[in-house]
Parts: C-alpha cells; sequence; structure tokens
C-alpha cells in the first residue's frame, strides 16, 4: 500500500473540501473496496478521507412515502431494515445477494455505488487498462474475458459493474443524493453510473460516474414503490454462494386483475452499469404474464448484445434468467437469497 | 499529527479495546487491523489467509458483529470494542462455539478455524440464521481449504440449537 496524507472529515463540508484540494484524494468509508484496491496498488491516494465517523447512518421514511438511506448505511443494516423489507423487498434481496455477512457489515450504501470493476485486467497493474491507466489498451478485448460486458461496452473497455445493490436500486429508480462544491443535487441512478462511452465524456472508461470534483454521496433515496410482492432479484455465478454475478436480474412488476401495469428490470454483471432499457419494459405493459412475452422481452432487451468470445454464453444465459425472473415475479415467489435451488 | 511528505509518515493517536484491554496506540495509517494484530499486539490467533476480503481467516468481532481484519485500516477503528480468537474463552472455559467444533471435529489443517469461530459467533450475535440454509449461506464468508464444511454447520447449528433451548426453558 502507497503511503498517504490520512484526515477524518469533521464534516460532509470538510470532506468536500479535501476533495476538492487534490483531485487524487479518496473518500474512506467500509473500505472494502478501497483497502482492497490499494494493497494491489491499482489505487494509490494521495490523501484517504475518512468519512466514517459523519452522520449519514441513518434510514428514515420520507413525507412522500419514499425511503433516504444515508450513504454510511451498512449493507448488512439496509437489508435488514424493517422499512427497507416492506418497502422495497427487492433491495433488500438484492443486498443479500452479494458478497459476505462480513463484507455486508463493512460496506456501506455509498461505497457500494462508488465499487469498481472486478476485471482481473484492471486489477493487475502490470497488464494495459483504459480504466485504471487510460491509453495504455484493453487485456480484456481479445483475451480472457468470461466475466465481461454483452451490453454497452465500448471499443476501449469491456468491464461490467460489480454491485447486486446497484441493480435493485435501478430497478426501483432510486435517486442518488450528493455534495460537492456547488451544493447539493439529486442525480436519477440511471444517470449515476455511465457507460464507457457516452455522448458527453466520449470513450472514457476511466470514469465509473457522473460525480464531479469534490463531489460525494450523502445517501440514497427510493421512492415508494408497489413491488411489495411481485418482485425477484436472481443471481447466477460461479458458485452458490460469495461470487459476483455472472448475469443477475432485478425485476418487479404492478399487477392489475391479472394485467401487468407496470414492469421494471435491470440486469446485473452484463454491462458497465446496471442494464435497463424502458421501452422493452413498455412491451410488458397490459399484456398478461406468459412465458411467450417475457420471452420476447428477454429477445428485446438482448438484442444489441454481443458475446466476446469466452462470454458468449451470457447472452443465452441472460435470455433464461430474464424469464425465469420475470416468472418468479409474476407468481410472487421471488427467489430466497439462502435458497440454493431455483424455483 | 499530520503527514509528513519528507519523511513520508503519520502516526495517529488511537484507542482500541481488544478482548477487554485498553490499547492507547500510535498507528501509521496504512496499517490493517490484522497486521496490527499479529504484529504489535502479538495477537497471532487472527489469520493471514488471502489478505484480501475473499477468505474469511481474518474475521474478528467488533461490537459483537464480524468482519473481515485485513480490509479494515487500524485508525478508522479508533474507539472501537474487539474480540479476536483469544478473548472468547473465559479463563480455561472455552466458549460454547469452540467447544462445539472441537466436539464436531469441525477443522482439519485449523488455518481458517479462528476466523470460522469468529464468524459463527458474529452469527448467532446478528441473528438471521434460522435454518441449516441459512447457516451455509451465512457461513460463506469463511472458506475452509480442506472442506469441513459439513462438520462446521453441525457445530453451529449446535450452538445455535443450545441458544433456542435455553430460551424456551425460561
Amino acid at each position: 500500500m502507497n503511503r498517504f496524507s490520512y484526515v477524518k472529515a469533521t464534516s460532509v463540508d470538510h470532506a468536500v473540501d479535501v476533495l476538492t484540494a487534490d483531485p487524487a484524494a479518496k473518500v474512506l468509508a467500509g473500505g472494502t473496496n478501497l483497502v482492497d484496491l490499494m494493497k494491489y496498488d491499482v489505487e494509490r491516494p494521495t490523501t484517504v478521507v475518512d468519512i466514517k465517523r459523519l452522520p449519514l447512518g441513518d434510514i428514515e421514511a420520507l413525507d412522500d412515502g419514499a425511503l433516504r438511506i444515508g450513504a454510511l448505511v451498512s449493507n448488512a443494516d439496509a437489508a435488514y431494515d424493517r422499512q427497507v423489507e416492506e418497502n422495497c423487498p427487492l433491495l433488500a434481496s438484492a443486498i443479500l445477494a452479494g458478497a459476505s455477512p462480513q463484507l455486508r457489515n463493512a460496506a456501506t450504501t455509498g461505497g457500494n455505488l462508488m465499487q469498481r470493476t472486478r476485471c482481473y485486467y484492471f486489477y493487475d497493474p502490470s497488464a494495459p487498462c483504459n480504466k485504471r491507466d487510460p491509453g495504455t489498451g484493453c487485456g480484456a478485448i481479445g483475451g480472457v474475458n468470461r466475466i465481461h460486458a454483452i451490453l454497452g461496452a465500448s471499443a476501449s473497455c469491456i468491464a461490467t459493474h460489480p454491485s447486486d445493490m446497484c441493480v435493485g436500486l435501478a430497478a426501483l429508480d432510486a435517486v442518488v443524493e450528493v455534495s460537492g462544491p456547488q451544493g447539493k443535487r439529486d442525480i436519477a441512478f440511471e444517470d449515476f453510473h455511465r457507460l464507457p462511452k457516452d455522448d458527453e465524456r466520449g470513450d472514457r472508461p476511466d470514469l465509473d460516474n457522473t460525480l464531479q470534483l469534490g463531489e460525494i454521496v450523502t445517501g440514497v433515496r427510493v421512492p415508494r414503490q408497489a413491488f411489495g410482492q411481485n418482485y425477484t432479484y436472481l443471481k447466477l455465478r460461479d458458485r452458490l454462494s460469495y461470487a459476483f454475478a455472472l448475469v443477475s436480474v432485478a425485476a418487479g412488476l404492478t399487477l392489475e386483475n391479472g394485467v401487468i401495469t407496470s414492469a421494471s428490470v435491470a440486469l446485473g454483471g452484463v454491462a458497465h452499469k446496471p442494464w435497463r432499457d424502458k421501452r422493452a419494459e413498455d412491451m410488458l405493459k397490459g399484456q398478461t404474464p406468459s412465458r411467450e412475452i417475457f420471452t420476447a422481452f428477454a429477445e428485446r432487451i438482448l438484442s444489441p448484445a454481443v458475446g466476446q468470445g469466452d462470454n458468449d454464453f451470457k447472452i443465452s444465459l441472460a435470455r433464461r434468467a430474464i424469464v425465469r425472473a420475470l416468472a418468479q415475479a409474476a407468481s410472487g415467489t421471488p427467489q430466497r437469497q439462502s435458497q440454493k435451488s431455483y424455483a | 499529527m499530520s503527514y509528513d511528505p519528507d519523511t513520508q509518515s503519520q502516526l495517529c493517536p488511537t484507542t482500541l479495546h481488544i478482548n477487554g484491554v485498553r490499547h492507547d496506540l500510535e498507528i501509521e495509517p496504512w496499517t490493517t487491523l490484522l497486521d496490527l494484530l499479529r504484529g504489535p499486539l502479538a495477537l497471532t490467533g487472527t489469520k493471514k489467509g488471502c489478505d484480501h476480503g475473499q477468505c474469511g481467516a481474518c474475521t474478528v468481532l467488533i461490537d459483537g458483529m464480524r468482519y473481515n481484519s485485513c480490509l479494515l485500516l487500524a485508525v478508522s477503528q479508533d474507539g472501537a470494542e474487539i474480540t479476536t480468537i483469544e478473548g472468547l474463552s473465559t479463563g480455561d472455559q472455552l466458549h460454547p462455539m469452540q467447544e462445539a467444533f472441537i466436539e464436531h471435529d469441525a477443522f482439519q489443517c485449523g488455518y481458517c478455524t479462528p476466523g470460522q469461530i469468529c464468524s459463527a459467533v458474529g452469527l448467532l450475535n446478528e441473528g438471521h440464521a434460522h435454518s441449516r440454509e441459512d447457516v451455509r449461506e451465512l457461513m460463506s464468508g469463511n472458506i475452509c481449504r480442506c472442506g469441513a464444511y459439513v462438520n462446521i454447520a453441525d457445530a453451529v447449528e449446535d450452538v445455535m440449537g443450545q441458544q433456542t433451548h435455553a430460551v424456551a426453558a425460561q
């Protein structure tokens, strides 16, 4: 681990000041990703700003029925919180699909949003990686790419976002609350993470998200949801627990008299950010749940999918996982994360 | 003190309560809790396995909950109550989880065992396991290279059952 200056933040404004003054500073919360990356020399911050003592550790119900989850609420505390379980069980389930109990005790809500890809080339400072060292190339394209993206990749990066929680938050249309040198602002969840290439900043896989210099995540708001019964988080991976997703599906449906009135589906493990296609979701509205309509939806959302070689299997795996997840959501039988057979 | 770029050093006053003993320390901020325990504090019961949060051998209890000590900077734990494997027994009286691991032969080489036992005690404290399925899922952060999982799950279930009976008898 490199040497750095350690600063205990005394307020959000203090943390913002330190981050604004030193672009190579990093925020420390749970540390489960940052400390790991520092040990690999992938992250070499000049300053580490410890925000763990800031008052961002509460979950509160807002007047409009939304829940605000503070940036420092641990993944475990969020997943087992009664309000989260009642208001958005999809989020609780997604969190429990990720990592291990030890990691969920340490990892925070804000840190989960900020975690970096698990691409092997990103983790290896001796390998080329446009995300870690812009302009050096991508070892994964044409390399070992079993875990890589099938959607939204660019010519310079095929990394995936590793989070499960964020896939749940994407399906729930959450809002990210941030503070920065210009004050506070809200970012719609779909606008928080970015694809490696976008219109605004071009092909910049080094930028995981749309935070500006000095900005810090202070919390996440989850709107009041109707997916109390008809939801699931289905995660497929190389072993049954404690592994990153090859493909995961967060699905929520609203049903009235047996007809779908709204649908929300987010995919994990397949792109640089949780993947949604709202126009594809629209085709589910007004339909009666059936294997045929779910398959048609899966074909539609995966129509731009491209394999990289080792990960070609993800396209058919995702198709089947989407159909299975929508069937679980429609029947109100969500996947339990401790149950290792798929209903 | 603040970071001195010339000497590349910084010593941070930090107080940790470890196994009931208060330690007033001055720590370099890049020291992990694991390295602090095993090095300067000579509490070598906590094991370094992968050193990246993937194996669970370094699991300790902080305020009763389990954490991978390899991924925590010791300075960030200022004021915490930490329990390591050395702190679970009372004199020669082993913790019920330690007794259960012996009873069920829940280890072979033993390297992962301190982390397994601390994790299992954390599992009980956290209170989210209600079945063998739950035990297996909620012990998944602890890898056993020898593959003693069946007996580990038996040991944890045994102590869970003792607790349930103790509550029922009250």
